[in-house]
């Protein structure tokens, strides 16, 4: 195991990706108890923002530039798609029964994904991103590619300007307070539909973070991206505590880690065909959610019920 | 005396179920007001509806001169109406001054709003102790009074308390209603929910008993007391 701290690194990188898309998750559930499994696709429409931004810009232009504003088309594409699911697909099943709006969800996924397959120019296949180039950094043992460190610096930003909006802005306790009890939320004067678009809108902004993430990456944007990741960071969602928005990096982070750890060290054992290793990458992460769901159903830092007297 | 609100012939229904059938009332500014009645008379579906969170299916409501059928329910407290709900609601996860707060959550004034939190302790000098703890860890009276704390941060020309001596001890009781008293004294109009029909009809200047969607009886709060079927149905005498 001389390669731990390489792989720790791996996990973590990797966990932070999962936490930036479970916060869309976690913070869509804890304001409207919908599971949005559109989400993914959220993600993977802002990966594709991004690329039409990358391919709009002249050639030769430096990524310096081209990262941010990848990064501002992303974040558009996601936003609307996102505020205008909520409006015109959620918001009118709001008192249908549960069932109603997850259907919804789901069909809504498989939509957006042929959408862009079959009017994204040559989405059929997967296209190219961009990355960073130039050599790895190493620290000490551990070796670090260029195109995740835009990651790396991304995640902790974007979470504590989660954390600073939530907890001191007038807007972040209307939230609070409408995820505690929506109708009494009404009752003080807070417009809770625009707490509703707000939580969709930052869910959405943060996906198409990781999307550019991703991107950088993978060297790549597909329309199925979002399937895969998307199950993962809901996984992530419900592992750390499904309403909480730290539950949710944190559930990342410990879902990067068991993936990379287990992908290493899990090897293909002698006489058993087709286990562990690579090819049950994404294995482990649903090994982990039912572990989760068996032991702790309410999550790391999630909150039994019963905090109502 | 000038009403401050105006019911007439308010409707509500749940699906296919009609709730409130047709009642009217009114609430005099500065007075205390109660609706009485047992449990599923629509009282509480009379107050959901008069501060927004239900539509009537027919009937006016008029607020201060103002109608309110149609005035979505995160607008209404800014019109003065504030309601502290049944069972409290107070939010578990916030702090006590959180919660207070989150009652002038429309208030611009702050140097007003600070004012009004030490106002809020003032009267209930417990919460004023516990400022920075979860409110989900107080008793059920601390609770109570935390809502209608909050429910004051909006200085309302109308309170609504809906069932604010629900589940609590006698003394804490007394206390809630001694708060009661305090606030009509210093002038706010208050319309009361309760089925603790002795304890607030003896604080009330107008009294509505509500029976199966319907106001079946009326009067000050010591004629109903007096009253030979309010005795029996809701005092429990017989």
């Amino acid at each position: 195991m001389h390669d731990l701290p390489q792989q720790l690194a791996n996990g973590l990188i990797l966990g932070a990706l999962y936490g930036l898309v479970a916060i869309g998750y976690t913070m869509v559930y804890g304001i409207v108890q919908l599971i949005n499994f559109a989400h993914g696709e959220i993600f993977m429409v802002g990966g594709f923002g991004a690329l039409t931004a990358y391919l709009a810009l002249p050639g030769g232009t430096t990524l310096w530039l081209a990262v941010p504003l990848m990064l501002i088309a992303g974040i558009l594409v996601s936003t609307l798609v996102a505020v205008g699911a909520e409006r015109f697909a959620y918001r009118p099943l709001r008192s249908a029964p549960r069932l109603a709006p997850l259907i919804t969800a789901i069909g809504l996924s498989i939509v957006l994904q042929q959408l862009v397959f079959s009017f994204y120019p040559d989405a059929k296949k997967a296209r190219v991103f961009p990355k960073i180039p130039g050599d790895p950094f190493e620290l000490a043992s551990v070796t670090i590619q260029r195109s995740d460190i835009f990651l790396i610096i991304a995640a902790p930003i974007c979470m504590l300007i989660l954390g600073w909006f939530v907890a001191r802005t007038r807007s972040g306790r209307a939230m609070q307070a409408t995820s505690q009890d929506p109708d009494t939320a009404k009752l003080m004067g807070i417009d809770t539909d625009r707490v509703i678009v707000m939580a969709f809108a930052i869910g959405a902004a943060f996906a198409a973070v990781a999307a550019v993430a991703y991107g950088l990456r993978t060297g790549q944007v597909d329309f199925r991206m979002g399937f895969i990741l998307g199950l993962k960071a809901f996984t992530a969602a419900v592992l750390g505590g499904i309403g909480n928005i730290y539950g949710a990096m944190l559930g990342g982070l410990a879902l990067g880690l068991a993936e990379g750890l287990a992908t290493a060290y899990i090897q293909h054992i002698p006489g058993m065909h087709l286990f562990g290793g690579g090819a049950w990458k994404d294995v482990w992460a649903f090994v982990l959610l039912i572990v989760v769901l068996l032991v702790r159903p309410q999550g790391l830092l999630g909150e039994r019920v019963a905090d109502r007297a | 005396m000038t009403a401050l609100l105006e019911v007439e012939n308010l409707r509500v229904s749940y699906g296919k179920i009609e709730a409130v059938k047709g009642i009217s009332f009114t609430v005099n500014q500065g007075e205390v007001t109660t609706l009485i009645g047992t449990n599923g008379a629509g009282k509480t579906t009379t107050l959901r509806t008069l501060s927004g969170l239900l539509r009537p299916t027919a009937g006016k409501i008029s607020f201060d001169g103002q109608p309110l059928n149609t005035v979505p329910a995160h607008k209404i407290v800014s019109l003065g109406l504030a309601h502290s709900p049944e069972g409290r609601h107070i939010f578990p996860r916030m702090t006590i001054e959180e919660n207070l707060l989150l009652g002038a959550f429309l208030r611009k004034d702050q140097a007003g709003i600070t004012a009004d939190v030490e106002r809020a302790y003032g009267l209930f000098p417990i919460l004023g102790e516990r400022r920075k703890q979860a409110a989900g860890t107080l008793s059920g009276g601390e609770q109570q009074m935390l809502a209608m704390g909050r429910a004051l941060m909006s200085q309302p020309k109308l309170l609504m308390l809906d069932e604010p001596s629900m589940g609590l001890s006698p003394l804490m009781m007394q206390k809630i209603m001694a708060t009661i008293v305090e606030l009509k004294a210093s002038g706010t109009t208050i319309l009361l929910v309760e089925q603790n029909a002795q304890a607030a009809l003896s604080l009330s200047d107008q009294g509505y008993v509500m029976q199966t969607g319907q106001i079946v009886l009326t009067g000050t709060g010591a004629d109903l007391l007096n009253d030979e079927s309010v005795r029996k149905s809701y005092l429990g005498e017989d």
